[in-house]
């Protein structure tokens, strides 16, 4: 008995080498493809020091990146918790691209590596390859060489420029960050690959249609200056425009093209990153639920041993633990928790459903095809999407989730719904809008510009439930509007149904920037 | 699947976006340095460690809502008691309701971070200099050491600059035509071909060619002698790069422990700045009550000792050791002396003449600490009393001899006083 489970394990004891990764690798690809059906990009592992990981959390995550302060900043901070302990650190990280690459710690023992793996390289892997919001937006191909690029043309603006003048755009654009994506679907699919070459075709462009000459021609003075409508003049510029990174991009008068490009590339990586924002729950909820599955597997075909799938189990219960409310270590909502939690709810009605998943899902419920059903979750939902539409009744009250509201006109706070039969559809209509950028974001758009006339920026921020902009950061991020753009900026925070005005920002350029 | 081995790859990838950011919080680094400084023990400040500086230096802003005001949901877990439309009275405090409120006051406080050993040091110590003093120069001694110095057309093989000496060998060989292997070949080849067609005359005009060319070839060889060049080293003197530094101190009953600490933490400032500088650092403890005596650190702060005061027996005991061990030709040599100010009446006359005559030609830099106790502040406020010790190294100032002198009561001064004597010039210059 015991020689029969030697020869099926992967490996003995805590301690790993490349044999045993590539072994545990092989054991995993076959349950992934073969049961569970999984798509992936090729994969590369990368076996990485607890250093070498600090340095890939200051530059999100990604292998390679350029030189700002705040990575700095940010590698200052993991640094001072890892130190004292405060922090763990990650197990892995896994880079949406083709191949996808996974790091993982030396650090880990065996059994967790075979937990990253199972993890990363395949949950997390199937999941930038299928889901509709990576295809739409991200380009795993491409991506790499682009930061690549990114990287090197910020060194050489910066040995042209200096770093002063660089580091300002970066700061300005970085602030930008999170208005600088497009949310619908353009015509054009990402390509980053071809971003390096369309650069340096737009430089010799310039460079080949220059002609001084045309500084001399005298122009005609007060030439008949065609009217436009204010309907024609918005249409001209895109406006209303919400992406304000293009459209300084695009249309800010005085910027140099180093500058413009700068915007460019700190734009198409926030648009490289959006869809992880939206899918966060089901990302982690889906690399969660296929390395339980595989784990579990593992063990049932005597591959690892069962100390090996306590420690995992220990582990794994840590990450989808969800403390409640009143609990001192509720941090809010636990996506881990709450992705694996849901995909394993959709596995329970699709085999063991009750009369109440018949009536609410009956498209789903007893098909028996959970790994299906999952599949096309995966592949067609994100976070908001899939929590209005597969939070079951049966989840909410095993979470016993409530919604509380907070209005600063009433005395006290209100349970708005508790999880009852009069509350599931609302409780799951409240906590799916939490998820949605769309709605948690400031909805900040700019309106309108007279490049004729003044020339002053106007920007509006359509106020959602009477919430206004945090003062002091709205007024530092619209002076670095106002330094890009050259004039004066307004932005005007307006409530939408009404169209009252809350509240005026304004900023001046400092001239500095030029 | 591949797996790739990224371990031995050079770590700190984050060292030039940590140079930029704390070039950029500089100024309010320093401060906290400054304060950190103040606050800790000298023994640690060789660790670096954390600091803390105001977040708004180094503040990311973004568009985001502010956290006060509004109506705000908060779908939550764990229900144990509530029913739809129940009510809560708010918590304490305001702003948000349950206790997932209150995520958005991250903003305001302080950016905690660690530096490094060097780092820290190198923005404490930053703008302090070693007194930049003529005789310097004569006392700092010179070794020799090689450097390099551009190429020589002789040398030992070992020195034999390939790349240089191989780009003199393709330079010369397309200045002398020489035919590249190349063309050889192929007017082979074509002599080749003829020879099997048979066409006589052509071939022998060719011949005669290809003669001419492997002529060529062996005149002017592929590398020549003429080529060759050799990396050259020229010999230069460098400046010593070692320092002693003397501790002087009095021990007598007259100095408390209060006194003793003060001491021994300019002491530690000047051994940090001192190893900053040079490359090997000793230090020689010197104390002293009517007789001084060398001895070890620990017996020098921490054994008690009684006896009368005579100061120069301690300069005499530095000059014993400086003539013995420290020639000042090869040592930078500093000194540092704290004492109570006290000072038998009859030795006056000769400390100064040891001081002026012997001990001050052969130092860099000697600092007189007097350390005052702790209430002697109001005292020293009233009536402007000079203990003998000042009054003597005062006439030796007066004489215009280089000896750095400064009054230190309590602890927080000591590092104004450190900074004081050691400020850059320059910066003394700007500063009104």
């Amino acid at each position: 008995m015991s020689l029969i489970e030697k020869d099926t394990l992967l490996f003995h004891g805590a301690d790993w080498d490349f044999g045993a990764i590539q072994r545990v690798y092989d054991a995993i690809q076959q349950i992934a493809i073969d049961e569970l059906g999984l798509d992936v990009y090729p994969n590369q592992i990368e076996v990485i020091t607890a250093e070498q990981m600090l340095d890939a959390y200051a530059s999100i995550g990604m292998p390679l990146f350029y030189k700002h302060w705040s990575f700095g900043k940010r590698f200052a901070t993991h640094e001072a918790g890892y130190r004292q302990g405060l922090m763990g650190l990650a197990y892995e990280i896994v880079i949406n691209s083709n191949p996808c690459i996974s790091y993982i710690m030396e650090e880990n023992t065996a059994t967790m590596q075979t937990l990253v793996i199972a993890h990363a390289a395949f949950g997390h892997n199937h999941f930038f390859k299928n889901n509709y919001l990576f295809k739409e937006w991200t380009d795993a191909d491409g991506i790499l060489d682009y930061l690549q690029f990114a990287k090197s043309y910020i060194a050489r603006c910066e040995e042209r420029h200096g770093q002063n003048a660089v580091e300002k755009v970066l700061d300005a654009a970085h602030a930008l960050m999170s208005h600088g994506v497009h949310r619908y679907p353009r015509k054009k699919r990402p390509d980053l690959r071809s971003e390096e070459r369309r650069e340096r075709e737009r430089q010799i462009h310039r460079e080949q249609t220059f002609n001084d000459l045309w500084r001399t021609v005298p122009s005609k003075g007060g030439a008949p200056k065609v009217a436009l409508s204010d309907e024609r003049r918005r249409a001209l510029l895109e406006l209303p425009q919400e992406n304000i990174l293009y459209f300084l991009e695009k249309s800010a008068p005085r910027l140099q093209p180093w500058q413009r490009e700068i915007l460019r590339i700190v734009r198409q990586i926030a648009q490289y990153f959006y869809p992880q924002r939206q899918t966060k729950v089901m990302n982690e909820g889906c690399a969660t639920y296929c390395h339980y599955r595989i784990m579990t597997r593992l063990h049932e075909t005597g591959q690892i041993s069962d100390g090996a799938f306590f420690e995992f189990l220990q582990s794994h219960t840590n990450v989808t633990r969800q403390p409640e409310y009143d609990d001192p270590h509720y941090g809010g909502i636990n996506p881990y928790a709450l992705g694996f939690g849901m995909m394993q709810d959709i596995e329970r009605i699709c085999t063991r459903p009750t009369a109440e998943d018949r009536d609410w899902f009956p498209d789903i419920a007893g098909c028996d095809d959970a790994m299906g059903v999952l599949r096309n979750v995966w592949a067609n939902y994100r976070d908001e999407s899939f929590i209005s539409q597969y939070l079951s009744p049966h989840l909410m009250r095993q979470w016993r989730l409530f919604h509380l509201v907070d209005d600063p006109d009433h005395p006290e706070l209100v349970i708005e719904a508790i999880h009852d039969e009069r509350g599931y559809r609302r409780l799951r209509r409240s906590l799916s809008r939490q998820y949605d950028v769309g709605w948690t974001d400031p909805d900040i758009q700019v309106v309108d510009v007279d490049l004729a006339g003044d020339r002053r920026l106007i920007l509006h921020h359509h106020v959602l439930n009477r919430t206004l902009l945090h003062k002091d950061d709205a007024q530092r991020v619209l002076q670095m509007i106002a330094n890009l753009w050259g004039y004066d900026v307004v932005l005007k925070e307006v409530e939408a149904a009404t169209g009252a005005i809350f509240q005026e920002h304004v900023a001046h350029p400092h001239e500095t920037l030029f | 699947m591949y797996i790739i081995d990224r371990r031995l790859n050079p770590g700190g990838k984050s060292l030039a976006n940590r140079q930029r950011f704390l070039r950029r919080a500089k100024a309010q680094i320093q401060r906290a340095v400054r304060q950190t400084a103040g606050d800790r023990d000298i023994t640690d400040l060789e660790r670096g460690g954390e600091v803390s500086i105001p977040a708004d230096g180094v503040r990311e802003p973004s568009f985001r809502r502010s956290g006060e005001g509004g109506i705000n949901d908060h779908i939550l877990p764990g229900n144990k008691r509530f029913v739809e439309g129940d009510t809560i009275d708010r918590p304490p405090g305001g702003g948000g309701g349950g206790s997932s409120a209150g995520n958005s006051g991250e903003g305001e406080d302080d950016f905690r971070f660690a530096l490094s050993r060097e780092e820290f040091l190198d923005l404490f110590l930053e703008d302090l200099e070693l007194p930049d003093l003529a005789k310097r120069r004569l006392a700092t001694v010179e070794v020799q050491g090689m450097r390099r110095a551009g190429y020589s057309v002789t040398g030992s093989p070992v020195n034999l600059a390939l790349l240089r000496s191989m780009r003199n060998a393709l330079s010369r060989r397309i200045a002398m035509r020489r035919p590249k292997p190349s063309e050889i070949a192929k007017l082979k080849e074509e002599i080749a071909l003829l020879e099997q067609e048979g066409e006589s005359e052509r071939i022998l005009e060719l011949r005669q060619e290809l003669e001419k060319l492997n002529l060529r070839a062996r005149r002017f060889p592929y590398i020549d002698p003429v080529d060759l060049r050799y990396r050259r080293f020229e010999p230069v003197s460098r400046p010593v790069a070692q320092a002693v530094m003397f501790c002087l101190m009095d021990v007598s009953g007259s100095m408390t422990e209060h006194m003793k600490d003060l001491a021994k933490r300019f002491y530690m400032l000047l051994y940090i700045f001192l190893t900053r500088r040079y490359k090997h650092v000793e230090i020689v403890f010197i104390r002293h009550t009517h007789e001084a005596k060398e001895v070890d650190e620990d017996t020098f702060f921490h054994s008690p000792e009684t006896g009368g005061t005579v100061v120069s027996s301690a300069l005499r005991e530095m000059q014993r050791i400086v003539t013995e061990r420290y020639p000042p030709e090869n040592w930078n040599i500093y000194a540092a002396q704290a004492s109570d100010g006290d000072n038998s009446p009859n030795d006056g006359a000769t400390s100064a003449a040891l001081l002026r005559d012997v001990i001050l030609p052969a130092c860099q830099y000697y600092a007189y600490l007097e350390v005052g106790s702790d209430h002697d502040r109001m005292q020293a406020g009233f009536i402007n009393h000079k203990t003998a010790l000042w009054q003597t190294y005062e006439s030796l100032q007066d004489d215009g001899l280089n000896i750095a002198m400064r009054k230190v009561n309590h602890r927080r001064e000591i590092y104004p006083v450190f900074r004081e004597l050691f400020r850059r010039r320059d910066a003394e210059a700007r500063a009104p």
